[in-house]
């Protein structure tokens, strides 16, 4: 056993970042570093050369990420990360690119740059944590925020509605879109690789706990306590499918849930057209 | 010798000509008046050379995709105008913290708002220079011919390569539109500038290292070097400081790359000044009505004089004053209601008068109006 967690540990150590500052900016027991040991595993198991990884983000507590981890790492401005990602990708196609965000920061303030990257089928990985509110700035209601539910921007309960991220990438076009919880951390790893390997644009939003925030305002316990609530209420897909909306109420659908791998991708589409183009030009 | 090739070119087509002997090869904007001809030139050509164009889905996405480029070590651009350019300023001001070069061309017209979409305005002066929040430097240059704007457009280029910063090219509307013969040079009859790359190794390297001119070098993403950019204020590492003796490290690199190397930067051009007692201080399009005001004043025996700005920012406050010592009166001519006059006040002496000619309705400042103007103070 002690040499299993050495060899886990090892692995982590080598992705992380020497002269980064730790301990990280994250709460003890938020769901971010879950999400990037997954991400490290998948990364590690893939075997791409590192320096042909590119990880970009926004703002917020997720969007901190690349900093800590030894791959080209680019922190943007909020909400923007998938344009610069976007420009990254198309002038290097050869580099496997992952763009790391939240629910504020992807759905939000970069709501329109999320349908387009989707749209456009660009083969980027976006790893969206979703923790249902604004860590960062100290726990204010997001486009993921249920209905009902208490933040410091909603007082008196949420009156919006909130975006279901995974069926609006669908509906975008994004090409390979599945969601994970932080707890089920072995099914999160393995959908990053499945993620990193499609072509195309690919979503995996991970349900995770802000225990400091929402879990506090709204009396939904501590990180392991929420961590056990994703364990009660998760739903595989393929159960979901025989079960009735109502019955589905509140639960979190994980797993696969689309793929489409007949799209063409951005990148590749551009390079036909250039070969058009310099023809033309002849 | 061979003869130089020549073409009939648009402004906006001759910027993207330019651009592209500069080495533009990637390209991101969003459509809008005056400035789309760019785009549409850029889409047309740009994978004719192995270059690339997206239209974005705005133009705070063209901005950031622009510096995604460019961090893969690409030569990129984007241009817009007014409402288009203010949008931009939150990346702009991205690419001045984290020192990513590109290239900003703002066809400028009159606002505030949606303003005048087809008329011609000089307007955004000021906001090449502060449009971002924060403290930092800019650089920006203003042609005032179609063939200008070739030469000016890889001069922003070198600039953004040498200095690692975003260059603005500020556009005049009518320069945009109208068409003239413009020679093009043939492949190395333009000196160009590419960013200077770590000669270290990856382990040594350090992003934001402290250099000689300030300037660090930079590798291109997938090129071996691994290293964090963020626009957090950050130390020479590139990670993110609350360290005081961090931070004005920082700031002071931002500043100082630009002020210590001025020369390098600013660029006038000076007509019949060795006499003048009066002058034009003008860039733009209006410099042309004022190099015609002046011969036209000159041959009845007027002694006046041109300066025309084609560096707007870093303003040449020191050579201004030199060139202008012996002048009694300046006019500074521009499309607003008074921008570049406030400059020109500061670089010089208190015993200079200097006065506004100033028009904002969209038309173009003619001869015949600076002529009237320079009756008027003689």
């Amino acid at each position: 056993m002690a040499t299993v967690v050495k060899q886990k540990s090892d692995v982590m150590l080598n992705y992380l970042r020497p002269k980064m500052k730790f301990p990280s900016v994250w709460c003890p027991g938020c769901g971010n570093g879950i999400v990037m040991g997954a991400f490290i595993r998948a990364l590690d198991k893939l075997g791409y050369d590192r320096n042909n990884v590119a990880v970009i983000s926004g703002i917020g507590c997720t969007s901190r990420m690349p900093a800590y981890m030894d791959f080209s790492s680019l922190h943007t401005t909020h909400g923007r990360a998938l344009p610069y990602a976007t420009g990254v990708k198309f002038a290097r196609p050869d580099m496997k690119v992952a763009v790391i965000t939240g629910d504020g920061d992807a759905l939000a303030i970069g709501g329109n740059h999320f349908i387009h990257a989707c749209r456009r089928n660009i083969d980027i990985t976006a790893i969206l944590i979703n923790n249902y509110i604004y860590g960062m700035t100290g726990g204010q209601g997001s486009p993921t925020t249920p209905s009902g539910a208490f933040s410091t921007t909603t007082p008196y309960g949420n009156v919006e509605k909130h975006f279901d991220a995974c069926n609006l990438a669908i509906g975008a076009g994004a090409t390979f879109v599945g969601r994970a919880t932080v707890y089920h951390y072995p099914q999160l790893e393995k959908m990053i690789i499945q993620a990193m390997e499609h072509k195309g644009f690919s979503l995996v939003e991970v349900v995770s706990n802000c225990h400091t925030y929402f879990g506090r305002l709204n009396r939904k316990g501590d990180a392991s306590v929420m961590l056990k609530e994703f364990k009660e209420n998760a739903v595989n897909i393929t159960k979901a499918k025989t079960m009735t909306p109502e019955e589905l109420e509140n639960k979190y659908v994980i797993g696969t849930l689309y793929v489409n791998n007949d799209k063409t991708e951005f990148c590749d589409e551009y390079h036909k057209l250039m070969d058009i183009a310099q023809k033309r030009k002849k | 010798m061979a003869k130089n090739k020549r073409k009939l070119l648009q402004g906006n087509g001759a910027c993207v000509e330019g651009a592209i002997y500069a080495g533009l090869r990637f390209f991101a904007g969003y459509p809008i008046t005056p400035s789309t001809e760019i785009a549409e030139n850029s889409a047309r050509f740009l994978p004719q050379v192995g270059g690339r164009f997206i239209q974005m889905e705005d133009e705070l996405g063209s901005m950031a995709a622009i510096i995604g480029a460019s961090v893969t070590g690409m030569k990129s651009m984007t241009a817009t105008s007014g409402p288009g350019y203010s949008l931009m300023q939150e990346n702009i001001g991205y690419a001045y913290m984290t020192e990513i070069p590109c290239v900003v061309v703002n066809v400028q017209r009159g606002g505030p708002s949606t303003g005048l979409p087809t008329k011609i305005s000089q307007s955004d002066t000021m906001q090449a220079r502060w449009g971002p929040h924060g403290d930092y430097n800019a650089i920006a240059v203003a042609p005032s011919t179609v063939a200008d704007t070739f030469t000016e457009t890889i001069r922003a280029f070198n600039l953004a390569e040498r200095f690692r910063t975003p260059v603005t090219i500020l556009l005049d509307e009518v320069i945009a539109h109208m068409r003239a013969i413009v020679p093009i040079p043939e492949e190395g009859e333009y000196e160009i500038i590419n960013r200077v790359k770590p000669t270290k190794p990856p382990e040594e390297y350090i992003p934001y290292e402290i250099t000689e001119n300030y300037v660090s070098p930079m590798p291109g993403y997938g090129e071996g070097y691994r290293y964090h950019i963020t626009g957090l204020t950050h130390n020479t590492y590139g990670f993110s400081t609350n360290e005081p003796e961090e931070i004005v490290v920082k700031l002071d690199k931002l500043k100082n790359k630009i002020d210590k190397f001025q020369d390098e930067i600013i660029k006038l051009r000076v007509d019949n000044m060795d006499d003048a007692e009066v002058a034009f201080v003008s860039y733009g399009s209006v410099s042309r009505a004022a190099l015609q005001a002046v011969s036209l004043a000159r041959s009845v025996g007027v002694k006046v004089g041109t300066i025309q700005l084609y560096t707007i920012w870093p303003f040449p406050y020191d050579k201004l004053k030199e060139i202008c010592s012996r002048c009694k009166k300046v006019i500074v001519a521009e499309l607003n209601m008074g921008q570049i006059i406030h400059e020109v006040r500061k670089a010089l002496s208190a015993d200079v008068e200097v006065l506004p000619l100033q028009r904002y309705d969209g038309e173009i400042l003619t001869p015949t109006q600076l002529l009237e103007k320079l009756e008027e103070v003689l």
